[in-house]
């Protein structure tokens, strides 16, 4: 197989380069965009620690082949505060808490951004579903939790 | 947001503070490291992306206990992008043992294996290659001839006579303390005190190893320097005990190493053990180039040393008013096939049995055992928490057979301020007593006056 010339839109900024048959998104992000923030915990989907949002959903990017998202807009966490003004939910996670290792960070913040732009106003149930791909093993669910529905509310009422 | 904050009596650490500026407790001090956690910018060992990089994999052993008979690497220098191999032949210093830092000896576990493989996945040859994909084909590559040994997966079987020898360095399946076959703790007479008791009871307690799974796997980047130096980033648990082993197998200068680290995403003692940088730092060296090391999933499961599994055995004199007049305890701590730190955990284990009781008669033999399963090592409280379980469920026990609150056992029980232990240190600031009555209160449950009047800073 050949290698393909692919181009993204990552966090608003146009991207194009030659994939070799087999990178995933993730590789393509961290090896050859340079863009760290997505992590590689588990690469098989099960740890939502390389969740982006590809046109707007989470995806855990270690699944995805690069050459399938040809065209797609991708945000990953560089993109959230690129002038270094925390959002609602990076100010959230950083005021109530919801860090510890942060390994597991980037993936949930990208999994609650996406949450929140298509519900505004998620039940702590809802939360609890959106996240249920994204695993912290420092087992601080209920801070994260907390500071989703806190970032919620601080956006309502921004 | 709010924060829920018990009132504080200052004036009763006043004393202490006087002439000092403690501001910190009850106010809201932001985490160091959250900045760099919510913008993605907190640095990883395996963010740290050096040109040139070359990628490490190993080929594992298929086998629980077998010699080697042949190891053919050809197959694997022939795959495309393959720069090189390792065996213990390259590693300058192949045999150490972690703990050696603090005494420890002998030294048991090979950095690659050499004459024999001791657990399923012990590491044998290292392959080092231009991508990952080549170094795991290469891996894959590596051809290994075997004469299978009989494995021992049991602790007590690997103690019975006749059992297969695990660890030649140790030449038993047993650590040996200071000549004696396992760590002893004794105070008393047991035999008197079970002969005194009421009641008799011996329970069996049984775990299995539980891995750590922190979500970022094991692994370094080894990056050589101009002036000679190695500058390894990892993501281990113990930078200073990382980087004194490494030196020590890399028959190294100290100073010849420098360790970034100290940003762990995960660890709970999974990431104290020192398995990938000697290996990555020889790969380093003999290429010149960045090396990096990072365990997949399946390795981090395993091959990264879990928690021991335990066996402890439980025997109680108990009088028939719930006063515990004799304990007994046989622990059986299963450190796999090499030592890591379990040695040092074994006795953790001893000196923390007979548990948060005053008992006047203990008999503590808590054995360190080898057999041909993953190594074991550190995890959260280990040497302490498996025995916890054990010990509690024992009150528990003891308690139903007596038909006995379990709550006011432990409290009959529970040591106090100045109360000799097993081992011979005086228990200090014990306050077991005060916790177990608020907590009482706290569920509702209810105490009679006498339960309510104890006070651990009064003798028994």
């Amino acid at each position: 197989m050949a290698s393909k010339i692919v181009t993204l839109r990552v966090n608003d900024r146009e991207e194009e380069f030659l994939a070799r048959p087999g990178t995933t998104l993730l590789g393509a992000l961290r090896d050859t965009l340079g863009l760290t923030a997505a992590k590689r915990g588990c690469a098989q989907g099960a740890c939502g620690s390389c969740n982006v949002l590809v046109d707007g959903k989470p995806v855990p990017s270690c699944l995805v082949p690069v050459e399938t998202v040809d065209g797609a807009a991708v945000a990953t966490l560089e993109g959230v505060a690129p002038t270094g003004d925390l959002d609602e939910v990076q100010a959230a996670f950083l005021e109530d808490f919801a860090t510890q290792c942060g390994f597991c960070t980037p993936g949930m913040i990208m999994t609650a951004e996406a949450l929140l732009a298509e519900n505004p106003d998620p039940t702590r149930a809802e939360v609890v579903e959106a996240i249920s791909g994204n695993v912290c093993r420092c087992t601080g669910y209920e801070p994260i939790v907390n500071a989703i529905l806190d970032a919620a509310s601080r956006r309502r009422s921004a | 947001m709010s924060y829920r904050l018990s009132p504080i009596d200052t004036q009763y650490f006043a004393p202490d503070h006087e002439g000092d500026d403690f501001t910190v407790i009850g106010s809201v001090v932001t985490r160091s490291d959250a900045l760099g956690h919510v913008t993605g910018r907190t640095e990883f060992f395996e963010d740290v992306r050096p040109s040139g990089l070359l990628h490490l994999k190993m080929h594992r052993s298929t086998r629980h206990h077998a010699r080697l008979a042949g190891v053919d690497s050809s197959a694997a220098l022939a795959v495309p992008g393959v720069v090189r191999v390792l065996t213990g032949a390259d590693i300058p210093n192949n045999l150490y043992t972690p703990l050696k830092l603090i005494n420890v000896e002998p030294d048991d576990e090979p950095i690659l294996a050499v004459d024999k493989v001791r657990y399923l996945g012990e590491p044998i040859v290292a392959v080092v290659a231009e991508t990952e994909a080549a170094a795991l084909a290469g891996a894959a590559a590596v051809r290994v001839d075997y004469v299978d040994l009989p494995p021992v997966f049991d602790v007590e079987e690997a103690l019975a006579d006749g059992a297969p020898i695990v660890n030649e360095y140790h030449g038993k399946n047993y650590f040996t303390y200071e000549g004696h076959h396992c760590r002893r703790v004794r105070l008393g007479d047991v035999d008197a005190g079970f002969a005194e008791a009421d009641h008799v009871f011996e329970w069996r307690y049984q775990s299995s190893p539980i891995e750590q799974a922190p979500v970022e796997t094991t692994g370094c980047t080894v990056v050589p320097q101009p002036d000679g130096r190695l500058r390894i980033h990892s993501d281990t648990q113990a930078c200073f005990f990382t980087l004194d082993n490494t030196a020590l197998i890399l028959e190294s200068d100290f100073n010849k190493l420098r360790i970034v680290g100290g940003t762990v995403g995960g660890g709970f003692g999974g990431k104290v053990d020192v398995v990938v940088e000697p290996v990555a730092c020889v790969a380093a060296m003999v290429t010149g180039r960045p090396v990096k090391f990072v365990y997949g999933r399946h390795e981090e499961m395993q091959v990264s040393s879990p928690r021991a599994a335990e066996r402890i055995y439980i025997k109680d004199g108990v009088l028939a008013d719930g006063r515990i007049v004799a304990r007994q305890v046989t622990a059986y701590i299963d450190a796999g096939a090499y030592s890591r730190h379990t040695p040092y955990g074994t006795t953790k284990a001893a000196a923390h049995f007979p548990g948060p009781y005053t008992i006047p008669n203990v008999r503590i033999d808590c054995h360190c055992v080898y057999t041909n399963r993953t190594p074991s090592s550190a995890m959260r409280g280990f040497g302490v928490t498996i025995g916890d379980f054990a010990l509690e469920s024992q009150m528990d026990r003891i308690a139903r057979e007596l038909g006995m609150d379990p709550l006011r056992l432990r409290l009959k029980n529970a040591y106090r301020d100045g109360d000799m232990k097993a081992h011979r240190k005086r228990a200090e600031g014990t306050a077991l007593i005060e916790v177990m009555q608020k907590a009482a209160e706290l569920v509702g449950h209810e105490l009679p006056d006498e339960y309510r009047r104890m006070s651990s800073l009064e003798a028994r």
